[in-house]
């Protein structure tokens, strides 16, 4: 099987380009209209079923509103920011996906096509880097919108982010460990020559991933920044109409990206479970499935019935974690400002350094007791498994999570009994701390504490 | 290897032309009929209070000072990540020197109260 | 292709360097930044240095300017900052910074007139054997890890005192 020629490469990737995007934009829609059923029916409620059968033009519907809604924007706001900032928001949130590999390469008459946009060499880092843009967008709505919620929710949802992204980068590093690359295409590959799902030797990591993702997408149990309670939407309150939904496309579209990349670097992509039949990956200019015995190259056969088998195993894959994300909104509740920074700077940044240092030294001194296959797999995941179990141990004791509830006295760090006042003290205020103003002495200007 | 970038381009424009174009049209096509109460910032039915844009905690400039120190040691344990396997026990020595050092940082954050929220 | 993509890259770089110096409004001041820092990764990659490029956005747009915005939050600039420059101080040190930028260029210039500062490095075809052999990754990470290893660990001694300065400044204020 060959590689494409160039005019070919450019040629598939235009409809490569255009038909994900258009897929993933419908795949958006439907997934509004998943997260309103799904919520109705975990609130014993109807949702919308009245469009369409079973409400299923209910994002059509939506659309047209978009366009046919009044629009407003505050007199007070800075009109060019207020509207670049959609634009900030949904850039990055939907070029992210160009480097996950959504299926086995697909041959043609002129050559073997990738399922994947771009599969470029820095791979998982072009990810990191895009989604690193995307505090611009809700920091600058929350800002030009010049209101008090809209701020607010702007600056918690940006300092939110950035907390996570370390956790995020390290939670990545074990993935990079064993698949010894960073693109997707490789991390996929080396899922299916170990035998193993990273998610079995890699679970701590694929924990502090999912809680992070959670944060990044500022969903439940992260979504401060647009905490209904407290600050009616957060950034995109003052928006209404088409860039209203830009903000909630981008929303949904980093929640189906990050979905797909639990799935690809954790759950093994598109690769289908207990079948070598889907192996492939090329090495050295040729599409290979895999080594003989003697360490030979295998040539693999791509065929159009494996990449759309492998296309729905990565769709099965995929929605399952939106799906998770939707069932979660439902079942905890949100954490307290002061909780996710605990959680992000305090928990997860020195755990999953130490994860780090215990995973790689584990996997050197496996390499030199020359452990491969199997049995290199299952030590990892024995290894691994304690440390979640210990982690989730500790996590479970109240000992590193402080001030759960207001009713119950905590044990301190040294198991002595220490009652919890904080939360008293937070109801006791008629003004919550977060939105108290007060005057600064120095005169210049009032100074919000949080 | 420059070429396979070609589709991230085209993505880009693309995706550019849509976020552009999703603004303009919703300029074009949304009805506006403003008055001085619609143009008002939401405060929950209130006449705005005071200045929005008040200067806000140096606890926000912390946590951006702490997300770039450790953001650069996990950038600078991709690497490393990567070719561990290769680089053996000699990198894994490097490497633990470099985070002994960042975990002195963070430690002395910690006490110092620079990670609290309070 | 790669010629037009670097005048296009270059073009975008030098243009959102003026439009952070000519914006009154010190955030748009620094997405113009951001712009010209996007940029300027764009040319890494036509360079081949995947990695850097896409360091560059990470660090340098994702994180140093998400700070930038932090800080200008924290001072809230509200008044007209371009007075501050106009006068005694502030002139010489624009115009001193001025004079070294174009001093420095102008010695780069005559550099490749030379042909000095192109004479020991690597052209593309060398690259290209470089990434195909060890990924874009690897060809930095080994030199980094073994040769440089002095120059790495001096980084997070950097990185260190970084962190305890800024702790130091703002638990003083606290």
């Amino acid at each position: 099987m060959d590689e494409l020629s160039s005019t070919a490469f450019v040629i598939s990737s235009m409809i490569k380009v255009t038909a994900a995007f258009t897929l993933m934009m419908a795949v958006v829609a439907y997934m509004t209209l998943a997260e309103r059923r799904v919520s109705a029916f975990i609130q014993d409620r109807l949702g919308p079923n009245r469009v369409g059968k079973f409400g299923l033009l209910q994002p059509v519907a939506d659309g047209i509103k978009n366009i046919v809604k009044e629009e407003t924007m505050p007199a007070t706001a800075n009109r060019r920011f207020f509207l670049l900032a959609p634009m900030l928001a949904i850039f990055p949130a939907v070029v992210v996906f160009a480097v996950i590999p959504f299926a086995a390469p697909l041959p043609t008459p002129w050559g073997v096509v990738d399922m994947i946009i771009a599969d470029i060499p820095v791979g998982m880092l072009y990810v990191l880097a895009f989604s690193s843009l995307g505090v611009y967008g809700m920091f600058l709505a929350g800002w030009a919108s010049n209101n008090k919620y809209a701020f607010l929710g702007g600056l918690r949802s940006s300092s939110q982010m950035i907390s996570y992204e370390v956790a995020l980068g390290l939670s990545l590093v074990p993935v990079f460990m064993l698949a010894g690359n960073v693109t997707l295409t490789e991390i996929v590959w080396q899922q299916q020559q170990l035998g193993f799902w990273y998610v079995l030797p890699l679970s701590l990591a694929f924990i502090f991933f999912v809680i992070s993702a959670f944060a990044e997408t500022n969903r439940l149990p992260f979504d401060l920044p647009e905490a209904e309670s407290e600050l009616v939407t957060g950034y995109h309150t003052e928006y209404s109409s088409m860039k209203f939904s830009m903000f909630m496309i981008a929303e949904y579209a980093h929640i189906l990206t990050v979905s797909a990349l639990m799935a690809t670097l954790f759950l093994g992509g598109w690769s289908v479970p207990f079948w070598s039949g889907d192996h492939m990956f090329w090495y050295d200019g040729v599409l290979i499935s895999g080594f003989n015995a003697a360490g030979e190259a295998m040539a693999a056969e791509p065929a159009v019935w494996k990449t759309l088998l492998t296309f729905a195993a990565f769709g099965v894959k995929t929605l399952f974690f939106v799906g998770v994300f939707i069932w979660v909104r439902w079942t905890l509740p949100r954490f307290r400002y002061d909780q996710v920074m605990h959680l992000g700077w305090k928990v997860l940044l020195p755990v999953s350094i130490a994860y780090v240092a215990l995973l790689g030294a584990t996997i050197l001194l496996l390499d030199q007791m020359g452990v491969t296959g199997f049995a290199f797999g299952a030590i990892l995941t024995l290894v691994s498994g304690a440390a979640t179990l210990a982690f989730i141990f500790f996590m479970d004791r109240g000992r590193v999570m402080e001030g759960a509830s207001v009713a119950s006295s905590p044990r301190g760090p040294r198991g002595a009994i220490v009652p919890d006042t904080r939360g008293v003290r937070e109801l006791r205020d008629p003004v919550p701390a977060a939105l108290q103003v007060r005057e600064d002495k120095s005169g210049s200007g009032p100074t919000v504490t949080h | 290897m420059s070429s396979s970038y070609l589709p991230v381009l085209i993505l880009l424009g693309l995706s550019a032309v849509n976020a552009v174009g999703m603004v303009v049209a919703s300029q074009i096509l949304n009805p506006r009929r403003a008055t001085s109460e619609k143009d008002m910032p939401y405060e929950s039915g209130m006449v705005p209070l005071g200045d929005t844009r008040a200067r806000f905690s140096v606890k926000f400039y912390m946590v951006a000072i702490s997300f770039i120190i450790f953001d650069l040691e996990a950038i600078f344990l991709i690497p490393w990540a990567v070719e561990m396997r290769t680089l053996g026990w000699e990198g894994f020595a490097v490497m633990s020197i470099f985070l002994a050092v960042l975990v002195v940082g963070l430690v002395y954050e910690w006490k110092k109260g620079g990670l609290d929220w309070e | 292709m790669t010629d037009i993509l670097f005048f296009v890259f270059a073009a975008v770089a030098a243009g959102g360097a003026f439009g952070v110096v000519l914006q009154k409004n010190p955030v748009g001041s620094l997405l113009f930044m951001v712009a010209t820092l996007g940029s300027v990764a764009g040319i890494f990659v036509l360079f081949e240095a995947h990695f850097l490029a896409a360091i560059q956005v990470m660090v340098y747009a994702g994180a140093i300017m998400v700070l930038f915005l932090f800080v200008i939050m924290l001072l809230n600039l509200g008044h007209d900052y371009r007075r501050d420059l106009t006068r005694g101080l502030g002139m010489i040190l624009a115009f001193g910074v001025t004079g070294l930028m174009a001093g420095l260029l102008a010695r780069q210039f005559r550099g490749a007139e030379e042909g000095l500062s192109l004479a020991h490095v690597p052209g593309p075809e060398a690259m290209d054997a470089l990434l195909a052999e060890k990924g874009a990754i690897g060809a930095l990470a080994i030199p980094l890890f073994t040769d440089y290893m002095l120059a790495f660990e001096l980084t997070g001694i950097l990185l260190l005192v970084a962190l305890v300065g800024a702790i130091a400044i703002a638990k003083r204020r606290a």
